[in-house]
């Protein structure tokens, strides 16, 4: 069971009752989809994805976007069972999605750096030292099901 | 993954404006790696102090910054331009090449952090694809 700091679980709280989900949610998986283009392989019914400006207006990837953050909500609310609350997101990436975990790295790495850019000088080493954790414990909760 | 003219102008472009900050900047990267990533203080067990604000953190970070604005200036050939270093890396180093890429990470939310409205999902690419190509020819000479 991973262990949690009460600064740790402070500093995850205040980050997530501050954020904008449709705003960080919608530029870190666009970020994603430019930064990392092969990850554009699971957008097939997306629509329009040909360039950065055609993914940043896309509304389908925003909306997706935002879904995906309120997804590590669970998380937040059970930072003490991380591993079992994603087991059937998990499973549905693995064999519904045919997702590749590295994936999960990569947007967890471009939302990261979204976060970065909106806190500015707030996001202190602690604060990215407990943001990572919490993001590499849902990565490899997410992984988790694979077979 | 190579560099396109455009990602190498933007990769000078933010250089630019970074190079006088060099020192502040590797020091933040490299104090941020250390903190995240603690398998990487493993390299310097020789050092008085891994906090952020440490003399031997801060000399690192710059070094570290200037051997990348070295490589900004021979982004047209990087594996000759950076042989001595691959070789430094490779025979006396020997930092595992999958330590590049925390590093790289770190540089760019630090770079978030210094710009961010102009740190873009292209120049995040530009500058990632950089930082790609730099640990490529610093791994060159492993084996």
């Amino acid at each position: 069971m991973v262990e949690w700091t009460d600064n740790e679980r402070a500093i995850i709280n205040s980050i997530f009752s501050n954020l904008d989900y449709e705003e960080i949610g919608r530029k870190s998986l666009c970020r994603c989809l430019i930064v990392y283009p092969w990850t554009q392989r699971y957008f097939g019914g997306f629509g329009n994805l040909y360039n950065a400006e055609t993914i940043l207006c896309n509304p389908l990837i925003a909306a997706h976007g935002t879904k995906i953050l309120h997804g590590l909500d669970r998380a937040l609310k059970n930072m003490d069972d991380i591993k079992n609350t994603y087991a059937e997101l998990s499973l549905l990436h693995s064999d519904k999605l045919h997702v590749d975990p590295d994936n999960f790295r990569l947007l967890a790495d471009c939302l990261t750096v979204v976060i970065a850019a909106k806190m500015g000088p707030a996001f202190t080493v602690d604060t990215q030292v407990a943001w990572q954790k919490f993001l590499s414990v849902v990565v490899s909760a997410l992984g988790r099901q694979y077979h | 993954m190579s560099l396109t003219p455009k990602d190498k102008a933007t990769v000078k472009l933010f250089w630019g404006r970074m190079s006088g900050k060099a020192e502040l900047i590797g020091a933040d990267a490299l104090s941020r790696m250390l903190a995240v990533y603690p398998q990487t203080k493993t390299y310097f067990s020789h050092w008085k102090s891994l906090s952020p604000g440490s003399p031997d953190v801060k000399k690192h970070g710059k070094t570290i910054m200037m051997g990348i604005g070295d490589a900004v200036t021979k982004m047209d050939d990087l594996e000759r331009g950076l042989l001595t270093l691959s070789e430094l890396h490779a025979f006396k180093l020997r930092v595992d090449p999958t330590n590049f890429k925390l590093l790289s990470l770190n540089i760019l939310v630090v770079m978030a952090i210094m710009f961010p409205d102009d740190f873009t999902p292209m120049a995040h690419l530009a500058v990632d694809k950089f930082l790609c190509a730099l640990a490529l020819a610093l791994s060159e000479k492993y084996r």
